[in-house]
């Protein structure tokens, strides 16, 4: 079990910044999330695109930011699990949570803070009849463990990075790789379109494009897919179909949580701490509503602000304490590191 | 002062609303139909207007001449679903006085 003062729920800029004010305050952090990386729909979705609303800063590119907060957040050395989505919440004797991921590692804090932006990422499934019934028989949405693949007849949908990529990999490991798409063009990395054409001019990929799967065939476990290929049928034998279409957005188990939802979004009382209506349970970044409402990540930070203010009232009750200025009070790390601004020198000039 | 225009959207319940859309404001379809919330929060727009998740999709009803599709949108409704021969990414499509009398259906969510 994993004890800590604060668990928030998302590693997008609110959650990572959160854990900054939290440091301040000495309270420690544990970040979860379900996907593999720090930075949420940052790093996800528009890793390389400028934002140009952050403070202080004119343009700044979205990886950059995630970069620079997990420098900034770094001395309060808080943990991680990432790839694992917060699936049950429940409230202990002492007022405390247990948090449980989808893989059943516990979380153990007085406070939890939903910092989930839009909810957890989720495979965007293709519209096929039965595909349900193939979801624990040969399809695969991620791709945990490659050598699950070896030697076996695989077909990879979608036209983006992930279907590129994956194709490139598994072009080693599986005995035959087919990549369709419903175009010809790709939209991923140049060096990856290149790659592919690559292999596929050397016999290690079979490209069927402009194509689409509109079946899967197979008694106990996939056995093949049907194509539309530009109108004609055509059935390819496959072990594996890995349809990659990106991912979406769910607010997905937390809505099971006894949480108030408005517009598919956690009410909070911003009046006073984004509170939610469960004490002890917060909600900050663009995963809460409130009138005036804005999913801005400079709003962002404002709420984790002030949400760890009245974390440390519940974590220390009756403890008296003062906001601090950082660049009065300096920055203690938990890592035994100190940042303050240098001393003035008061020396006579004879 | 720029006048408004008007934007017929049927919404995925099939309910059919006649907007009026400011065409000063730099906004784009997705965004009237936020605005209007003629799509629940969370469901529209989810990439912030970017063409890359299709939540914006929307069914064109009628010839009004639109902005060309740029690589990006072609690109995403290639991967997208419940795609059509009329389908747009609303986020693609600004606002703008040759606009007036557009009629669009929502596409599913998917």
């Amino acid at each position: 079990m994993i004890k800590t003062d604060i668990l928030i729920i998302g590693a997008g800029p609110t959650g990572l910044f959160a854990v900054f004010e939290a440091g301040l305050l000495k309270l420690k952090c544990h970040i979860l999330d379900a996907l593999p990386q720090a930075g949420g729909q940052l790093s996800e979705l528009y890793p390389k695109k400028p934002i140009f609303d952050i403070p202080g800063f004119p343009e700044v590119l979205a990886g950059d930011l995630i970069h620079n907060l997990r420098e900034q957040i770094k001395q309060f050395e808080p943990g991680f699990t990432f790839g694992e989505r917060a699936e049950t919440i429940e409230k202990q004797e002492d007022g405390s949570f247990i948090v449980t991921s989808n893989k059943g590692k516990k979380f153990n804090a007085p406070v939890i803070a939903i910092a989930g932006g839009l909810g957890s990422f989720e495979p965007r499934k293709p519209l096929i009849d039965g595909l349900k019934f193939y979801e624990d028989k040969g399809i695969k949405y991620f791709i945990k463990n490659p050598e699950k693949f070896r030697d076996k007849r695989v077909v990879i949908a979608g036209g983006g990075d992930s279907a590129l990529d994956w194709s490139i990999f598994l072009s080693n490991i599986a005995s035959e790789v087919t990549l369709v798409h419903r175009r010809n063009e790709f939209r991923g990395a140049l060096d990856s379109v290149d790659k592919v054409q690559e292999l596929k001019d050397a016999g290690k990929i079979k490209l069927i494009t402009p194509a689409e799967v509109v079946g899967i065939k197979g008694a106990e476990h996939i056995e093949s897919v049907d194509l539309d290929e530009n109108g004609a049928h055509r059935n390819v034998p496959c072990d594996y179909f890995i349809p990659l279409f990106g991912l979406t957005p769910k607010l997905g188990p937390i809505a099971n949580w006894g949480l108030e939802i408005e517009k598919n979004a956690i009410k909070v009382n911003n009046a006073l701490d984004y509170q939610t209506n469960i004490p002890g349970i917060f909600a900050i970044g663009d995963v809460n509503t409130y009138p005036g409402k804005l999913k801005l990540i400079l709003c962002g930070f404002h709420e984790a602000t002030l949400m760890c203010q009245a974390a440390y009232q519940i974590i220390n009750p009756g403890k008296k304490f003062v906001m601090k200025y950082t660049t009065v009070s300096g920055i203690d790390g938990f890592d035994g590191t100190r940042k303050e601004a240098p001393k003035s020198v008061v020396k006579a000039i004879d | 002062m720029t006048q408004d225009i008007t934007i017929k959207i049927t919404d995925r319940e099939g309910i059919t609303h006649e907007v009026q859309a400011p065409t000063d404001m730099n906004m784009n379809v997705m965004e009237l139909v936020s605005a209007y919330e003629l799509a629940p929060a969370g469901t529209i727009g989810i990439c912030g207007g970017m063409a890359m998740c299709a939540s914006c999709q929307c069914y064109i009803l009628n010839q009004v001449t639109l902005p060309e599709m740029s690589d990006d949108e072609e690109a995403m409704l290639s991967e997208a679903f419940n795609v059509k021969d009329n389908s747009r990414l609303g986020c693609q499509i600004y606002l703008t006085n040759a606009l007036g009398g557009l009629e669009i259906a929502l596409a599913p969510e998917s």
